[in-house]
């Protein structure tokens, strides 16, 4: 190569030197708290805050408790949500989790303090200023096994103005009325419903909630215990739905749209051309994002109508919610720096910023925006939960309810078919 | 390319060394000490080759003989069960059906087309440089960005597909389907993978035909032979090589198609574009079921392994003399 002897060794040089600096620089870090000699507590928190607001706001936090606490030093490390399922993965696999880290509940939790590796939150004062439907993905066994910090619901958002102009009075409370208000907006000319069919997980919703609604919470954990998906509510919820997919309600070529893509379900749902989406709380903030455009005021929300025949109420909640959990190893300080990250003045920044959803009692006064107020009070007043299936369930069951019901949807399955299959995913698990 | 590599073999005698001043050894000595110097070349090679191919293979098959979640040691043996389970399996069975399609599509119609473009570019002709950049430039993209460039343009309702022949009458009906029918998602997945490797074809096929000497052609001519003879009699056999290689070449890939499929379609709508990787994926990293994944890979595996090992016995016996299909004892 023509490169001269001096710079090439010169390159080399700033190579390594590069090199050391960065082999260096964590272990540099990692001296600054070490002294446990001293006293001094590190607590290692792993989590999911990589955007705004929370990814500025955690950090405010951490410094502001370890100001008043000299002795305690947290170090935080925020990952892209697939890293950190995947580092989880691995960390779980060596016993070794991070003090404090981030759950969504259900089996993956379930999963870990079966395996011994988390610590239950055994102060109850503390647990009983939360909003009960918000502890619930965390609570096994009589113990709670993490502190909620974000927690949303399901349901239909839709666009006020298209509802108007198909003459629907008021947001479908039955079934019947929802189909019925269905046929109205295909009358006046427009696609009622947007989906990702792609994607799979947004079409389980529809499923999910009818057996919710047909077979009610206790039902449909039941099921999940028994391995028995074939029982008369699990089969209805599919011929319920077979009942609104035979409307040709979705968008134009929905089985290939996407969730967030550009001409997905959130960006039709946003720009103005479907009528309704049943999504979680975070919605809006899609919409705006891959459309480009903002609904405003014509956006509205309405809980999954009752489904006639069936126990399940219509203030039964499904959705989920995120949470901190605790190694079996963390420190008494792990659980007091929660407790400082949850009080009154944190949660009330963090719900105000738009960052969570309120989990606190009597935080919901924080919110502003309109639609994600009566997102919060449906949340308070909800008389019973169901955790999203594909973390409620092991994931083979719960990629099998996306499956299933994506075929039933592009009219390749059954519901007998369906509910057979998850059936035999639950035994097999 | 792995045609000449293979024919032109590296004399065995090594190079002096520096050092002591070289003896006089016996035949058996140098042959022994060319022996030890192979073994030396090759040792970081076949470190890496145990390592990342071999080793992989075999745990791989190990747990495809277990009911494993990927957690800890897989401790279930379940024997064949995974296997029983697979070809039971609707879904398996359609992937395996769909990989014959794309198999049999590739060589039948992409290969006929790249060659045809080839011979149309072999001739002397204004741009020739041009057409063959902008047909080659294809299999350059990743197929990811190939991927998510064919979702954009194929998007239902207000893709640039959708858009161009909205009011062209019989395809019109067309319009938002595309990757979103379960009936018309396979064909336009090959038409990507077309668009996207007919040009490396294209080019294999170039080079082969710049290898074919004029004088054969022009012999030809002389003798009476027309375009279409010319053509049939004299290049295609000539340059046979080239085809065997590009025909094994496209048989594999087909076999092993995962990143277009899984970006523009993810394996939907129901199925109908998902091939093994896809469904060897799915069920490794989304059901966290690694032995039956495992068990998929091995069929896949299995598959691709009897294809070349046959292929290479009968297609590829004479542009390969001696490298693989042989023990090399002829030599």
């Amino acid at each position: 190569m023509g490169i001269a002897q001096p710079s090439r060794r010169s390159l080399l040089t700033a190579l390594s030197a590069g090199a050391a600096i960065a082999v260096a620089a964590p272990a540099l870090t990692a001296c600054g708290g070490d002294g446990s000699g001293s006293g001094k507590v590190t607590i290692e928190w792993l989590d999911i805050a990589t955007t705004e607001p929370s990814k500025t706001i955690y950090p405010e936090i951490v410094k502001a408790y370890e100001a008043a606490h000299p002795n305690v030093d947290i170090r935080l490390t925020n990952m892209e949500n697939d890293a950190f399922k995947a580092k989880m993965t691995a960390v779980t696999a060596s016993g070794d989790l991070p003090d404090i880290f981030v759950t969504w509940g259900g089996g993956v939790l379930r999963q870990r303090i079966d395996a011994g590796l988390v610590k239950p939150v055994d102060d109850s004062a503390f647990l009983d200023g939360f909003m009960p439907v918000s502890l619930q993905p965390y609570q096994f066994d009589g113990k709670t096994y993490a502190v909620p910090y974000d927690m949303g619901m399901v349901g239909f958002w839709y666009n006020k103005d298209h509802f108007e102009k198909a003459g629907i009075a008021e947001p479908p409370a039955t079934w019947t009325q929802f189909l019925d208000a269905v046929r109205k907006l295909k009358t006046a000319g427009i696609t009622p419903i947007a989906l990702a069919g792609k994607d799979k997980w947004p079409g389980h919703y529809y499923w999910a909630y009818l057996a919710l609604r047909l077979a009610g919470a206790d039902g449909v954990a039941q099921a999940a215990e028994a391995q028995n998906f074939g029982t008369p509510p699990f089969v209805q919820a599919g011929q319920k739905l077979k009942e609104l997919v035979d409307l040709d309600p979705f968008q134009q070529g929905f089985q290939g749209a996407a969730y967030d893509a550009p001409g997905g379900q959130a960006a039709t749902m946003g720009a103005g051309k479907a009528g309704m989406e049943l999504m979680g709380q975070w919605a809006p903030v899609v919409q705006k994002d891959a459309s480009g455009q903002d609904l405003g005021d014509a956006l509205g929300f309405f809980p999954f109508p009752a489904v006639e025949g069936g126990p399940g109420k219509v203030t039964d909640v499904f959705g989920g919610g995120n949470g901190h959990a605790l190694s079996k190893d963390a420190p008494p300080e792990a659980l007091d720096f929660l407790k400082f990250l949850m009080n009154e003045q944190n949660e009330a920044r963090l719900v105000s910023s738009g960052a969570f959803m309120p989990v606190v009692k009597g935080a919901e006064s924080a919110i502003e925006d309109p639609n994600r107020k009566i997102v919060a009070e449906r949340l308070n007043g909800a008389t019973g939960f169901q955790l999203y299936l594909d973390q409620a369930f092991p994931p083979a069951v719960g990629q099998e309810v996306n499956d299933g019901v994506a075929g039933l949807m592009g009219g390749q399955a059954t519901p007998q078919e369906v509910a057979q299959a998850i059936t035999e995913a639950a035994k097999n698990a | 390319m792995t045609l000449s590599s293979t024919s032109t073999s590296p004399k065995p005698t090594a190079p002096p060394r520096g050092g002591p001043p070289p003896r006089r050894r016996s035949a058996r000595g140098r042959r022994l000490r060319g022996w030890f110097a192979t073994t030396w070349f090759l040792v970081p090679a076949l470190l890496v080759f145990v390592l990342f191919v071999l080793f992989p293979i075999a745990i791989a098959l190990y747990t495809s003989f277990f009911r494993w979640g990927g957690f800890g040691w897989p401790e279930d043996f379940v024997g064949l069960d995974n296997f029983r389970e697979l070809f039971a399996d609707p879904v398996f069975r359609g992937d395996l059906w769909r990989g014959l399609v794309l198999v049999v599509l590739s060589v039948g119609v992409q290969l006929p087309f790249a060659l045809g473009t080839a011979v149309l570019l072999n001739q002397r002709m204004r741009g020739r440089a041009v057409y063959r950049a902008v047909f080659f430039a294809p299999y350059i993209l990743s197929e990811v960005i190939a991927g998510v460039l064919f979702g954009m343009i194929f998007l239902p309702g207000s893709g640039l597909a959708d858009a161009l022949i909205e009011d062209v009458p019989l395809v019109g009906g067309l319009a938002g389907t595309w990757f979103s029918d379960p009936g018309t998602a396979l064909p336009t997945l090959f038409a990507v993978m077309t668009w996207k490797y007919f040009g490396f074809h294209m080019m294999i096929y170039l080079a082969g035909l710049q290898g074919i000497p004029k004088e054969v052609l022009e012999a030809a001519a002389i003798d009476g032979a027309g375009p279409w003879e010319r053509f049939r009699h004299v290049t295609l056999p000539l340059l046979a090589p080239t085809l065997r290689i590009s025909v094994f070449l496209s048989v594999i890939g087909a076999i092993q198609l995962f990143d277009l499929v899984w970006v523009t379609t993810g394996g939907g709508p129901t199925h109908s574009t998902e091939t093994m990787a896809v469904s060897m994926f799915q069920f490794g990293f989304q059901r966290y079921q690694m032995g039956y994944a495992s068990a998929i890979s091995v069929v896949m595996f299995a598959i691709s392994l009897v294809f070349s090992l046959l292929y290479q016995r009968f297609a590829l016996r004479r542009d390969l003399q001696g490298a693989m299909t042989s023990t090399g004892g002829a030599r």
